[in-house]
């Protein structure tokens, strides 16, 4: 026990040396930043309340401000579907740089293409998210609200706020996914400091965005999650699917940690807040629609 | 020594044998079916457990029944009567679920080695103490909307179960798995028994296999602001040597457990037993359903198996079809007896 103390107590020496160095300006570069081990592993803790702060859940694309979600063409440019009008300023698309590494275009095929602009034009019916449908891999990680990851020495799981959406992340090889799902079939392996895992085994019916970017049930998605500071993740996700993409492409972002005293993940079973969408035409006396 | 490293050491002291204590670590995956009910069956009168004859009796019971379930159909067979064959139950009248659906244990609970008649233990009698007078107007409300299908619009002209999707049962509506199998407290249920732990320093993830439901308890914190409400509750952890105990409270007025109000309150306790077997006990307290606390306990064993994905809403044929269904029963009655349709619950 004493030697334990005293290593510790060294430990925590160094650690003021680091922590005094960091304030005094220098900063050690992201990529050697060695994250706490979790207790007993040799594994980084991905312990947290993480959430993405970036416009990808409206277009993964590069993209500007658009009137709407949902948009239809006016006498002088596209302006707001009627499924979208009443929400004005508040369904138009908020601008982003994109979250594609290299900055370009998903490269669809040229029928899967055709079926991402037909998906914009038809956004209100299509979106899964519409309709609180699970969001699939990757969405799952930048829909704008939190989710948490619960790691131990044995088990990685992350459950998402929104839909109350959960990955169970297996960490030995499952083989084929046995049955397609909404979530799919997830396997992760340790790559130093990164947590690497393959998605496979998800529906055709999940979307990358609110701008109709889809894929087949072909998708494959290998993830990353790479500690960069106390506070922040690198998430990375190469997506494969040769029946929608003529080659891999890959999005990258910051994962940021929930810095609230108080954060924690909440309700978000949306299920009731689309009955009336829905359902609400087969009510005994339907609401006005 | 100088005094900032004696105090490091001593810090350090304090920390090192607080980790030595480990806590247990029940992460894993529990197959918590069983055919011991919530309730004792009257036959047992005060008695918690049952004869390993008797145990053995209940099981073979179950076993025939499931073997009889499972027997081929007469590819020849006949279409059932029209309006269902007038049996009961999940399974019956116009078909329900047959066997391959039910997965509701093969052994009673075995608790300390012997057999239990029920779930419960407190009150002695192993069944749900009294009803208050406004739990037994709970019960009401639910029994004047529930009866076998009778193939016509039994409710009408006044307000029936399918006017809205609100007025559907949680489960039908996938916001809930039914039999309280996310709980709290958990409780087995017909089918899909499955649940898995996964525990930090910090928290404790419990997931129920249906609604994919997580319940996520902080450990040594307290509870969120009553204005906060949620289906699962607000749940908060301790621990009392090596027993994990979860208190939750803040629910919304429609809790997974049966007729319980937005006053329940659940205490649960987890301790690891032998084999790998988590015993799961716990105490429920809703003054305004139950006239007394109530408690039971029943095992947890562990298994390899793995939990699927139950994508309950995204499937939901179901709710459409009944609201639909109810609607072309209502216009039938309507047909038949001339319209007087009061709709008294509908549009509200």
């Amino acid at each position: 026990m004493n030697q334990r103390s005293a290593r510790c107590a060294r430990a925590l020496v160094r650690l003021f040396l680091a922590m005094t160095l960091l304030f005094t300006g220098m900063t050690a570069a992201a990529a050697d930043y060695k994250a706490p081990r979790l207790k007993g592993t040799k594994q980084p803790d991905l312990n947290g309340i993480w959430q993405a702060m970036n416009e990808a859940n409206w277009d993964v694309e590069r993209h500007m401000a658009r009137a709407g979600v949902q948009t239809r063409e006016g006498p002088a440019g596209p302006v707001p579907a009627v499924s979208v009008l009443r929400m004005g300023a508040a369904a138009s698309v908020p601008p982003g740089n994109g979250v594609i590494v290299g900055g370009g275009k998903i490269p669809y095929t040229e029928a899967a293409l055709k079926k991402k602009q037909e998906n914009q034009a038809d956004w209100a019916n299509r979106d899964p998210e519409v309709k609180c449908f699970l969001p699939g891999v990757p969405r799952a990680t930048y829909m704008p609200q939190p989710f948490q990851i619960f790691h131990n020495s044995n088990s990685v799981f992350i459950a998402y706020q929104y839909a109350g959406a959960v990955r169970d992340i297996l960490l030995t090889d499952p083989g084929e996914a046995p049955v397609d799902s909404w979530m799919g079939q997830s396997f992760g392996k340790w790559e130093g400091n990164t947590l690497v895992v393959e998605v496979t085994g998800q529906l055709a019916d999940t979307w990358f965005d609110r701008s109709g970017n889809h894929h087949s049930e072909q998708l494959k998605v290998t993830e990353r999650y790479t500690p960069m500071s106390p506070n922040h993740l690198w998430y990375e996700a190469k997506i494969e699917d040769p029946a929608t993409f003529t080659e891999p492409w890959t999005i990258a972002m910051p994962l940021y940690r929930r810095m609230e005293p108080d954060a924690q993940l909440m309700d978000f079973k949306c299920v009731e807040f689309v009955e009336e969408l829905m359902y609400g035409e087969f009510r005994r006396n339907p609401l006005p629609r | 020594m100088t005094f900032p490293s004696q105090f490091l050491l001593a810090l350090c002291t304090i920390v090192v044998s607080a980790a030595a204590q480990a806590k247990p670590d029940f992460s894993g995956s529990y197959d918590i079916a069983t055919l011991t009910p919530l309730q004792r069956p009257q036959v047992f009168g005060e008695k918690l457990y049952m004869t390993p004859e008797e145990a053995k009796k209940i099981e073979a019971m179950a076993t025939a029944a499931r073997a009889e379930g499972q027997k081929d159909s007469d590819p020849n067979r006949g279409a059932p009567p029209a309006g269902g064959d007038g049996s009961p139950g999940a399974a019956g009248n116009v078909g329900g679920y047959n066997t391959f659906w039910i997965d509701n244990g093969e052994t009673a609970a075995l608790v300390d080695g012997k057999f239990r008649t029920s779930i419960i233990h407190e009150p002695n009698n192993g069944r749900q103490p009294q009803l208050t007078p406004n739990g037994m107007a709970r019960a009401q409300q639910f029994f004047s909307m529930f009866r076998e299908n009778e193939g016509e619009a039994w409710w009408y002209p006044g307000p029936g179960p399918w006017d809205n999707p609100e007025t559907t049962t949680l489960s039908d509506r996938c916001l809930l798995g039914f039999s309280s199998t996310a709980g709290p407290p958990i409780l087995p249920a017909l089918y899909n028994n499955l649940h898995r732990i996964v525990q930090t320093d910090t928290h404790v993830m419990i997931l129920s296999e249906m609604i994919h439901d997580a319940r996520i308890v902080r450990m040594n914190s307290g509870h969120l602001p009553q204005d906060v409400r949620s289906w699962l509750g607000d749940s908060i952890g301790w621990w009392e040597g090596d027993t994990l105990v979860v208190e939750t409270t803040n629910f919304r007025d429609t809790p997974a457990l049966y007729l319980a109000s937005e006053n329940l309150k659940v205490s649960e306790r987890f301790r690891k037993g032998n084999d790998g077997v988590l015993n799961y006990s716990f105490t429920v307290e809703d003054p305004t359903v139950w006239s007394t606390p109530w408690s039971g306990e029943y095992p947890w064993p562990k298994t390899e198996d793995r939990v699927f994905e139950y994508a309950c809403h995204e499937g939901n044929y179901a709710m459409g079809n009944m609201l639909r269904g109810a609607r072309i029963l209502e216009a039938d009655k309507a047909k038949a007896d001339g319209p007087k349709d009061s709709g008294a619950s509908g549009g509200e």
